[in-house]
């Protein structure tokens, strides 16, 4: 008994005694446990705040108004848009279908909308709106407002879209805007933003950063799921600057409206200046619609439309100038010194080179002894063969250039186009082969693998018009403002001062011949364009007619004796071409017109410019000119 | 022979005497510290008693008639009863495995009716019960002989490899860890854990051919939480930015942006220190912290003031289990151990770990209760 006793006595003592150890090892681990709370808590407490803070904060961007785009009278040719959108916001509403379908009986919902909503709503987390169809009107609007208890999750948002009040007309000059493409991201987080829309063509990219503004923030609470619970802070963005251009919005669609149904170019512009007071090219498409998204259908139709409506054919429609480069013709000869205004040469229809013939547009009987002037006003073919033979290639080709053709005129417009003035160099190298004589003769009528635009023939004409002096086409406004807002405005005005037009060297005299040639092409009976004259004398316009064949004219063709063109088929015939400016005794203005197929300068080109160039001078009169068109500075 | 008296008097208790003998300040104890839980609760659920606090309170209120039942209750008989109730829950453990193949997936509960039964939460409680009784029979010889731990390691194992199959891990772990110390104190020689141990640790390798992806997810994770910090290890990371940010005096009650953000994982159930950290600090952390260490004060004053070696043996198996919980869950939640799906006891939210708690305190209890009633080695009254 007492044995047993003292062995369970021992056994508890044992037991105290390992339980005690027990109690140590434990007091160790949760002594670890305070070790780690304050390690946690108290050192690294800092650390884990901030985790905590980025963990419940996000900065979201607040995308910035776009900036609007004015005409030179204030006219606004880009404005933002209230846009309805219709949202559905998945976990409001029991089913979804049903939900939709019920939509669908008040406004039209696609089928293609319907399946894109079911899919974006099966992706995204239940709380994001997913957009059912945007650019509602009013009255769908309503519809939907007053049928909201029978929609649960449905809600309208209001976005702002592009709007380009002027449509067709104003859509080669402004472009339109569209969503990022993934080549144009540049790590700016404005742009991954899915509704954000840059500048995609026309002054809508030249000046998007301008127009862009800066984002605002908006710092939201939101919780693991992504869901905002609150707005802690908002910072709002800054409106993109305007920008105003030396449009005439009312010029501009004078002359939309006369192009009609033609395929054709006219640009408009001051000939001391270079602002651009109309730059048309039709036919033209709605840029509205790209902002609210172009069916596949309608994108394939602008497509292959063989008149080519997304091309801004002004800048980037390249045609061999054909009898409007005599005047370039006729001055480099002027200024080679080999040719005097008085020259005559004898046109009977047609010249010999070697074994071939070229023939004169007058091929039956010929123009008879001319000077250079009448040979200007007459565009004789024969008299300009002569003069290209006599200076050469190089001596046109240089003043060529020197008048701004065969590069880029430095417009303000993406994807222009440089055009071409050959060289014996250039042939060699592209065509394989030496440059023949013919081919300078060909040159001397403006066609031989020269290209220019519509822009470049009317800057072209602005420097002759002008007295010689360099201009550059723009159509921004004040570029100093658009483009250099952050320097000193004494830097400004030094600039400004800097701007003076230079000169291109031509002596005056030698443009006072080109200028007169090109007066009585307009002016005098016999001149090309005489019945596209202006019978005002203070309107009065100067110009030069062309036409350029788009295919050649066999023998067999000619001694069949000529189709008429209009028996022709519109893409086989003439392109007619016109430069031009007004007044003749103090020019203003330049106008080029370009009618693809038109068969001829004087018949459909010509009196195009006459009724473009009466507007503009109306539109614009004279005496307010000096301080509207102070030269654009720019460094 | 007044002890002798007054011990045969105890070996008939009487229903008042015992009433009168139960320790009602373990009870304010027990209250006080599943209060903190309370709050939690009604935090998580963003200031409101549904669903989880009221619940959690009723759960509570009938744990501890629970508890008193279980404490009035003869030591004698749950000591007769210890194999039958291993045996049962033996048994429960194998159906669920069975179960568990047939369901083809992870099976850890049995449906009884409307109850929800976790059989290893039974085998917790059981394992206990059955190892006193086993090591209340040995004498101090008989314990350092090894062929009599060979019956007690089989009672272990068993069950410990039907949870891992489960798979189960973290009660696998409370199970081993919670036998030891029954082993421990028992009076097992200290060297033959060290061999053990080694021979766990030699083992380690071939153990890890054995565990599930997600299993080895965890523990690599643990080892390196960069290694996925938006996928396994994204929990502990959001965890202890909840602990850290919380400070020393917390964000305040309500105010835990981690929690109530929903960045921090199963506020409500295992990682609801966390939250209690979050938002009321290390202060908050300390005190609970303080309670536990009351709660395993008395636990230990209950177990080493019994007069016999079963309710000794059973007190320091039930406070044992406790400390691992406690331990377990906190130490996982501070990225101090892998993540295993640990409650913290009588604050997380769920019905059958607050219920097996408070039954284990029931039995805390009881050995209280019955501290001078003297048991034969073979259960008999006063068979010594």
């Amino acid at each position: 008994m007492a044995t047993s006793r003292q062995k369970e006595t021992d056994r508890a003592k044992l037991l105290t005694r390992r339980a005690v150890l027990l109690a140590g090892g434990k007091l160790a681990l949760f002594s670890t446990l305070i070790g780690r709370l304050y390690y946690l808590q108290v050192l690294e407490s800092d650390r884990y705040t901030m985790l905590a803070e980025d963990n419940r904060i996000n900065l979201r961007l607040v995308p910035p108004q776009r900036g609007l785009i004015v005409d030179r009278n204030g006219e606004q040719v880009a404005t933002n848009q209230q846009n309805y959108r219709v949202v559905i916001v998945s976990e409001q509403t029991r089913d979804l279908e049903a939900t939709l379908n019920r939509l669908g009986t008040l406004i039209p919902v696609s089928e293609r909308d319907r399946r894109r909503v079911l899919r974006e709503a099966r992706r995204k987390r239940g709380f994001v709106p997913v957009m059912i169809r945007e650019n509602l009107s009013w009255e769908e609007v309503a519809r939907v407002e007053i049928n909201a208890p029978d929609l649960p999750g449905i809600g309208i948002e209001v976005g702002l879209s592009r709007h380009y009040p002027h449509g067709t007309a104003s859509a080669h000059v402004l472009g339109y805007v569209a969503a990022v493409s993934e080549a144009e991201l540049t790590g700016d987080p404005l742009l991954e933003l899915p509704e954000f829309k840059i500048g995609k063509n026309g002054v809508e990219k030249t000046y998007d950063l301008t127009l862009r503004g800066t984002a605002g923030t908006s710092q939201v609470e939101v919780n693991a799921l992504g869901r905002v619970i609150r707005e802690l802070a908002r910072e709002e963005g800054q409106m993109g600057r305007p920008v105003t251009l030396t449009l005439d919005m009312g010029l501009q669609r004078f002359v939309m409206n006369r192009l009609g149904e033609e395929s054709a170019s006219v640009v408009v512009m001051d000939v001391h200046s270079g602002a651009i007071l109309a730059l048309a090219s039709n036919p033209s498409f709605d840029p509205n619609q790209f902002s609210k998204g172009l069916s596949a259908k309608d994108w394939e139709e602008l497509l292959s439309n063989p008149r080519a409506p997304l091309t801004n054919k002004v800048i980037a429609g390249q045609y061999a100038p054909g009898s409007t480069f005599k005047v370039c013709v006729a001055l480099a000869a002027l200024e080679s010194g080999l040719i005097a205004p008085t020259y005559r040469h004898t046109c009977y229809g047609h010249i010999e080179v070697g074994d071939l013939r070229l023939h004169c547009w007058k091929h039956k009987g010929g123009h008879g002894t001319l000077d250079l002037y009448q040979a200007i006003a007459r565009s004789c073919d024969v008299y300009f063969y002569e003069v290209a033979r006599r200076i050469g290639l190089e001596r046109i080709a240089q003043t060529a250039r020197r008048l701004g053709l065969g590069t880029p005129s430095g417009i303000d417009l993406p994807g222009e186009r440089p055009g071409l003035i050959p060289s014996r160099e250039w042939k060699l190298a592209v065509v394989g082969q030496p440059w023949q004589l013919t081919e300078t003769l060909m040159l001397g009528m403006g066609q031989s693998y020269i290209l220019t635009t519509p822009l470049q023939l009317t800057v072209m004409a602005a420097r002759i018009a002008n007295g010689g002096f360099m201009v550059k086409p723009h159509l921004a406004r004040d570029l100093a403002v658009s483009d250099r807002i952050s320097e000193r405005s004494g830097q400004r005005a030094q600039a400004r001062q800097q701007a003076q037009p230079e000169s291109l060297g031509f002596s005056p005299a030698h443009l006072a011949v080109v200028q007169q040639g090109m007066n009585m092409v307009s002016n005098e009976p016999g001149g090309t364009a005489f019945s596209s004259r202006i019978k005002d004398k203070a309107m009065a316009l100067a110009g030069k007619t062309g036409s350029v064949q788009v295919r050649r004219i066999t023998m067999a063709e000619r001694l069949a004796g000529l189709r008429k063109q209009e028996d022709l088929p519109w893409h086989e015939r003439d392109h007619a071409l016109f430069i031009s400016y007004a007044p003749v005794d103090r020019p203003r203005f330049a106008c080029t017109v370009v009618v693809e197929h038109g068969i001829g300068g004087s018949r459909s080109a010509a009196p195009i410019a006459h009724d473009v160039l009466i507007e503009a001078q109306k539109l614009a009169p004279p005496r307010s000119r000096q301080i509207a068109e102070a030269p654009p500075s720019r460094g | 022979m007044a002890l002798q008296l007054d011990s045969l008097n105890q070996q008939q208790l009487t229903f008042g005497r015992k009433l009168w003998r139960i320790n009602w300040s373990l009870l304010v104890l027990l209250g006080a510290t599943a209060s903190v839980g309370f709050a939690m609760l009604y935090s998580a659920a963003n200031a409101s008693f549904e669903p989880w606090a009221s619940k959690q309170i009723m759960r509570f209120g009938f744990g501890i008639v629970m508890l008193i039942s279980v404490a009035l209750v003869d030591i004698r008989v749950w000591m007769r009863l210890a194999y039958v109730i291993y045996g049962v829950a033996l048994v429960l453990l194998i159906a669920v495995d069975i179960a568990g193949v047939i369901g083809m997936g992870a099976q850890r509960w049995i449906a009884l009716g409307p109850l929800q039964l976790q059989p290893s939460e039974i085998m917790k409680i059981a394992l206990v019960l059955a190892l006193a009784r086993y090591f209340h029979s040995l004498s101090i010889e008989e314990v350092g002989n090894p062929i009599y731990l060979i019956a007690p390691l089989i009672m272990v194992l068993l069950p410990v490899y039907l949870v891992v199959i489960q798979p189960d891990l973290g009660t696998a772990v409370l199970i081993l860890l919670g036998s030891g110390a029954i082993f421990f104190v028992a009076g097992v020689r200290i060297w033959k854990f060290i061999v053990v141990t080694g021979a766990g640790i030699a083992a380690i390798p071939v153990g890890w051919q054995f565990l599930r992806e997600y299993q080895k997810n965890r523990v690599l994770t643990f080892l390196n939480p960069e290694r996925d910090p938006l996928g396994a290890g994204y929990h502990i990371l959001q965890s202890k930015i909840a602990l850290g940010s919380g400070g020393v005096v917390g964000k305040g009650f309500l105010q835990g942006t981690q929690s109530h953000l929903s960045f921090l994982p199963e506020r409500q159930t295992d990682f609801i220190f966390t939250m209690l950290a979050e938002e009321l600090g290390m202060v908050g952390g300390l005190i609970l912290l303080g309670l536990y260490t009351l709660l395993l004060v008395y636990g230990y004053a209950m177990s080493l003031g019994s007069r016999s070696q079963f309710g000794r043996l059973l007190g320091m198996g039930v406070t044992t289990t406790f400390f691992l919980y406690v331990f377990i869950n906190i130490a996982m939640v501070m990225g101090l151990i892998p993540v295993v799906g640990v409650p913290l006891p009588l604050i997380s939210y769920g019905g059958t770990a607050m219920l097996s708690i408070l039954f284990a305190f029931g039995l805390l209890m009881c050995v209280h209760v019955h501290r001078d009633v003297r048991i034969g080695r073979r259960g008999l009254d006063n068979e010594g």
